[in-house]
């Protein structure tokens, strides 16, 4: 992939971003930041990736990284399954 | 690899449908959990197509990290909901900055590393480890930890100034490859932990809202920047999706309060000095019991609760929903007024009162319900301050002028329960308490309705 592609899709998300973002009501807000904050958690791909074997200083610092995006996205999608429910019971 | 791209580009899919799924209240749940699939998909599509992967290191990892996460997730009570977002801002944050630091460890002194790999890598770090020290303080002031006033010393500003400089020249030196010694990019890793403990310690309590839609936005812009390092297109659509979101919420907090967003950065808001402008003047007030409360309330038709966070901290979210189902047995129409920055997080106030049942359509913006405090009976202020002082509508030398404001002072009466007459964390006196119209019900939230609910069922 070159450059201007990544590019293209970066800029392209943000707008697909803000399209769905603006449409959350206020009441939900905070599951919003939680499940969005869990959707960051996808840094866990670039932790994976960086697990190399032999990979040294490098594959310690991605078992550090495992640990933080897993306990992002874990604790993420979990707590916001936890708000929602609470709101979806009327 | 091609596959790996597709299952990434549907794991971005899910996301997004996912959020549109949180325009509702009714399809929110099930798009969370079709989020958390595409999560599923995308760690999946990566641990089967990279080759020597260790899989013992990834394995404890994730072992490691789900413990701590649904313990987390688990545990935390609905009022802190904001310091668990904070803190987990800040694991994202600096889960983004390590994977781009491992990245420059295993290239630094290769060829493979050019200027744009570089400079990603820095960018990457830079925002990433700022979230996590600056998600850190943010959660030790929301737990308490740290003071939730606004810390200051002299030359603040410059010394951060100072730092974002010493980050840029460091930075360049690295990108146009001048040195490459590990002690530069080590420089960086400091400077952006210190960068973000100094930029968040002089932030008021009441402007938290705005740092942690801010340091939201922030984890997203260090996953993406990730993506550039990694050139790989699922962290860069989640992130930019995460920075977008946490952008627009960062801009409604701060429409909520009137003020930019340098201002809530660098203002420090919430100074004890400020009180001084008042000019000292004492406020005569209406104290008032629940018993004389229950019977305000027994004459009234329709009544208004306007939540703030001190019924967070009173954990009074049960107490309030109680007295509101005993007014509506009573024959009362009850709504709730919702302020944007009502609490400590956006949409912090509609989490606690959806934990205590209250139906979600009762729960009204500011735009929906200043129109009907006019024929509103009573208003009952729970714990909130700034969001309900009309001197935010005259008053031009007030810190929160131009803010917008619930007009509970238009209800016939105003029933405001708090503590104390300590000013809000605006450290401004509310005019509002000592209006012709206002009786003040002194003590903790939770006890007070408790109380209340009590003498409303006695009548």
């Amino acid at each position: 992939m070159d450059m201007i592609n990544i590019f293209t899709v970066f800029i392209l998300a943000i707008f697909v971003g803000n399209e769905i973002i603006t449409k959350v009501p206020p009441t939900l807000h905070t599951p919003l930041m939680s499940g969005s904050n869990a959707i960051s958690g996808i840094a866990i791909v670039g932790a994976i990736i960086a697990t190399k074997i032999d990979g040294g200083l490098g594959a310690w610092l991605g078992l550090v990284a495992v640990i933080f995006a897993t306990i992002n996205c874990v604790g993420g999608f979990m707590v916001t399954n936890r708000m929602l429910k609470m709101f979806k019971r009327k | 690899m091609e596959y790996t791209n597709l299952a990434y580009v549907l794991a971005a899919v899910l996301f997004i449908i996912g959020i549109k799924r949180l325009s509702s209240p009714k399809t929110a749940q099930s798009g969370n959990t079709i989020a958390s699939i595409g999560m599923l998909i995308a760690i999946i599509a990566t641990v089967l197509s990279f080759e020597l992967l260790d899989f013992k290191l990834i394995g404890v990892g994730i072992i490691v990290g789900t413990i701590i996460g649904s313990t987390f997730a688990l545990r935390v009570q609905m009022t802190q909901m904001p310091q668990m977002v904070a803190i987990f801002n800040g694991f994202g944050g600096g889960a983004s900055a390590l994977v781009a630091a491992a990245e420059y460890f295993g290239k630094y002194d290769t060829t493979e590393l050019g200027s744009f790999i570089s400079g990603t890598i820095i960018l990457s770090v830079f925002i990433g480890t700022l979230t996590f020290s600056g998600s850190f303080i943010a959660f030790g002031k929301l737990q308490g930890f740290v003071s939730g006033k606004p810390i200051v010393f002299k030359g603040q500003q410059i010394i951060n100034a100072l730092m974002v400089i010493g980050i840029l020249l460091l930075g360049s030196f690295i990108i146009f490859g001048v040195n490459q010694e590990l002690n530069l990019f080590y420089g960086i890793v400091l400077l952006a932990l210190l960068l973000g403990i100094t930029l968040t310690i002089p932030i008021g309590g009441a402007d938290m809202p705005v740092v942690i839609s801010l340091l939201n936005s922030y984890s997203g812009i260090a996953a993406s920047a990730t993506g550039f390092v990694l050139m790989n297109n699922g962290l860069i659509i989640s992130g930019a999706l995460v920075g977008a979101s946490g952008l627009i919420l960062t801009n409604i907090m701060c429409k909520g309060m009137n003020r930019s967003l340098a201002n809530v950065i660098f203002g420090a808001v919430g100074l004890d000095e400020q009180t001084s402008n008042d000019g000292g003047e004492q406020i005569s007030f209406k104290s008032s019991t629940t018993d004389e409360a229950a019977m305000i309330l027994d004459a009234a038709d329709k009544v208004i609760i306007v939540p703030g966070y001190g019924l967070a901290v009173a954990q009074a979210q049960h107490a309030a929903r109680e007295v509101a189902d005993q007014l509506e047995a009573m024959g009362k129409t009850v709504l709730y007024a919702i302020h944007p920055v009502a609490g400590r997080m956006p949409g912090h106030m509609n989490v606690l009162l959806a934990e205590a049942n209250v139906p979600y359509d009762k729960l009204k913006d500011l735009d929906d319900i200043n129109p009907e405090f006019e024929n509103c009976d009573v208003a009952i202020v729970l714990g909130a301050n700034d969001v309900v002082n009309p001197a935010a509508r005259h008053e031009t030398s007030s810190p929160i002028y131009g803010m917008p404001i619930l007009d509970v002072d238009k209800s016939r009466t105003v029933i405001v329960n708090k503590r104390t007459m300590n000013p809000g964390f605006a450290g401004i006196q509310n005019e509002l308490f000592g209006f012709e119209n206002t009786v003040m019900v002194f003590g903790d939230a939770k006890e007070m309705l408790t109380n209340l609910f009590k003498d409303l069922k006695e009548l």
